[in-house]
């Protein structure tokens, strides 16, 4: 990928989750966080993806993975709920592309293609519950900053 | 310090204790549970109509109850339905139900729900100012409907070309984005159920895309990445997110029915889709893409 094409993705996934967090309804002083947790989801899922030894499914674990801890950290920052950040972040993710080409290989009887599209848009989302589940059960402490200065004071004895 | 920072700060050090004797006072008479369970209540039918996680709403109407001291309360909370028991220690209990059918989603609110919550928790606020406050949430406007439109379409573009469409065809999966925020809308407006709006919304995305390929001449348009861009409106993320984070709380019966909410979302909109699809075969007799 030139640098040209990196930017590109990186200005439309960002003007792209800002639009969302305006339809949802987020208020204003959110919007750039919000841009800016899914702009990085989105980086990770390109940059993952562009590994030859890994798959869709596991880039979009990676990059929703990445969105949530984000949003996990925002919240703590900017004391409101994780939602704000969230919803808007991993919509780049939600295999939408998954579900237009299987209603279109159904409709045009291509159905090999039809269930293989089926099965691999039903992998992403179980890749995304994944990454958010995997992130959300981590406890809430961890990412207080009072539990690392803790950590911190009492290592050197 | 000047005089005037410490006398403002005297009067908001009375303010809190007034505040807390208030709290401490309340609560003694089986009115005053009704009172706050009622209003509790209802900061959780808020949270739960606009979006809010079972937890969310568990741990707010349980955190404003034992703030205004009343000690023992039992929420079981579905995904459209809350039901609180409460007592305070003098043995005055009060019981409610409340349905909340599934709807829309205004993150706006969740947050500023939040925001109150936090702040009874601190002891900043009294019974009758959250009320009010409530009743203000309550009625807090969506974003303007002109700015919705632009930002579905800028959401439908951008989508577009990040799933690899050019130029070209970001512009026109733009210009359908909005076409099909309209719609949704407008669909609000008449209170329209969420098959026909998000079938007639697949059907019209259809549609459109296919016009647009017909009638430019300059060049050839590929239709997916328009479809997929202008279809991300439609999509359910917050009833998708919510879902995902019920289910990872265990609270598997609420999640499994936003899940359902969410899925037969996308399976509507590909149904939509579908039809136009079918039908443009049908009658020009081969594949388009």
């Amino acid at each position: 990928m030139t640098v040209q094409e990196i930017f590109n993705h990186a200005l439309c996934s960002f003007v792209g989750t800002v639009s969302f967090a305006v339809i949802y309804n987020v208020p204003r002083k959110y919007y750039f966080a919000c841009g800016v947790t899914g702009m990085a989801g989105w980086m990770t899922y390109l940059l993952v993806n562009s590994q030859s030894f890994m798959s869709v499914s596991a880039a979009s674990f990676f990059g929703a993975f990445a969105v949530v801890l984000i949003s996990r950290i925002l919240t703590i920052y900017m004391k409101c709920p994780i939602t704000v950040f969230l919803v808007s972040g991993i919509l780049p993710l939600v295999p939408g592309a998954g579900v237009y080409y299987t209603a279109y290989y159904i409709v045009t009887n291509q159905l090999t293609q039809a269930s293989l599209k089926g099965m691999e848009s039903f992998k992403v989302a179980f890749a995304i519950v994944m990454g958010i589940v995997l992130v959300v059960s981590i406890p809430r402490e961890v990412f207080h900053m009072v539990f690392w200065r803790k950590k911190q004071v009492e290592a050197p004895k | 310090m000047s005089d005037q920072k410490i006398a403002e700060m005297e009067k908001l050090n009375e303010r809190n204790n007034s505040a807390k004797e208030e709290n401490q006072t309340e609560c003694r008479t089986q009115d005053d549970v009704k009172r706050v369970v009622d209003m509790a209540l209802e900061a959780g039918r808020i949270l739960l109509r606009n979006g809010g996680e079972i937890f969310r709403v568990e741990e707010t109407i349980t955190r404003i109850c034992h703030h205004f001291g009343v000690e023992h309360v039992d929420i079981f909370t579905l995904s459209h339905g809350i039901f609180v028991s409460a007592e305070n220690e003098k043995g005055n209990a009060y019981t409610k139900v409340k349905h909340i059918p599934l709807s829309g989603a205004h993150i706006g609110v969740v947050a500023e729900v939040n925001e109150l919550s936090r702040q009874i928790a601190e002891g900043k606020v009294s019974v009758s100012e959250a009320e009010e406050r409530l009743k203000e949430i309550d009625r807090m406007s969506s974003s303007r409907k002109e700015f919705q439109v632009l930002a579905a379409g800028a959401a439908a573009s951008c989508y577009g070309f990040l799933m690899g469409a050019n130029l070209t065809e970001s512009v026109v999966a733009f210009c359908i984005g909005c076409f099909v925020q309209m719609w949704v809308l407008l669909a609000k407006r008449w209170q329209l159920s969420k098959i026909v709006v998000n079938i007639v919304g697949g059907m019209l995305i259809m549609a459109a895309a296919i016009l647009a390929k017909m009638s430019s001449t300059m060049m050839e348009l590929r239709l997916d990445g328009i479809i997929i861009g202008s279809i991300m409106p439609l999509i359910p993320g917050l009833a998708f997110t919510n879902a995902i984070r019920d289910i990872a709380d265990s609270d598997f019966l609420s999640g499994t029915v936003r899940m359902m909410d969410a899925v037969m979302v996308f399976v509507y909109i590909a149904v939509g889709v579908g039809i136009v699809l079918m039908t443009y075969n049908k009658l020009t007799g081969g594949f388009i893409i």
